[in-house]
């Protein structure tokens, strides 16, 4: 796996493969494990993936941005497996010579991923129930679609 | 007839009890007329929904994409990454 892991990201690697001395902005977004009011009890996010196409499908976001901004430099983590409440489930950095461009990128990678990455979230709760949450964040019904 | 391979993902696979299955269908061939079939022949596939996201070799498709013999068709539950 190049951009799926099943260890926690580390932030610091992945700054380091976007920063260089000619890029004055740094934009590095975190999405992370929730457990908010309207959770219920969120201890964990199980996250599974079609792995191959998360794989291709990354590649083919990051080619787009480096496309729309040649001056920006990206690169992006997504766990896959348990991740606890507070750890990060996505990592994206995006680096350019000025702010306006690092926070462009950064934002349209997220927004696409979004969009795109085949992958799916399953909430583990503290009364040991586990449901499959829908993009909208809400949980799904066991049976019927 | 094209054969393909269809695979399940997530909530999909555990209402289908598996996670893949062999399919052959008459050519030519849409992504549909695979979902169809999936939907007549694998126990469990038949409470997925009748039209759902779907990807052909790693790539999102619309149901009348065409299909070829060895390609690989995904069910994909509604996106949730990030």
């Amino acid at each position: 796996m190049t951009y799926l892991t099943r260890f926690t990201i580390s932030v610091d690697a992945l700054l380091a493969e976007v920063q260089r001395p000619e890029c004055g902005g740094t934009c590095l977004f975190l999405g992370t494990v929730r457990n908010g009011p309207e959770e219920g009890g969120v201890t964990e996010i199980e996250y599974s993936a079609y792995d191959a196409m998360a794989e291709a499908e990354i590649e083919r976001i990051l080619a787009d941005a480096r496309q729309r901004w040649p001056a920006a430099r990206v690169a992006l983590r997504h766990r896959v497996g348990r991740v606890p409440v507070g750890e990060a489930s996505i990592a994206i950095a995006a680096a350019a010579p000025h702010r306006a461009e690092a926070f462009a990128a950064c934002r349209h990678i997220i927004e696409e991923v979004k969009q795109r990455l085949p992958i799916w979230k399953k909430e583990h709760r503290v009364d040991g129930t586990a449901v499959w949450v829908d993009p909208s964040g809400k949980p799904v019904p066991a049976h019927g679609a | 007839m094209a054969s393909v391979t269809v695979r399940f993902f997530a909530r999909y696979a555990e209402l289908a009890g598996r996670e893949s299955a062999a399919v052959a269908v008459p050519s030519p061939a849409t992504v549909q007329d695979v979902v169809r079939r999936v939907r007549e022949t694998v126990p469990g596939a038949r409470q997925l929904p009748d039209r759902p996201l779907t990807a052909v070799n790693m790539r999102q498709a619309r149901l009348d994409s065409a299909v070829q013999d060895g390609d690989e068709v995904a069910l994909l539950p509604p996106i949730a990454g990030g």
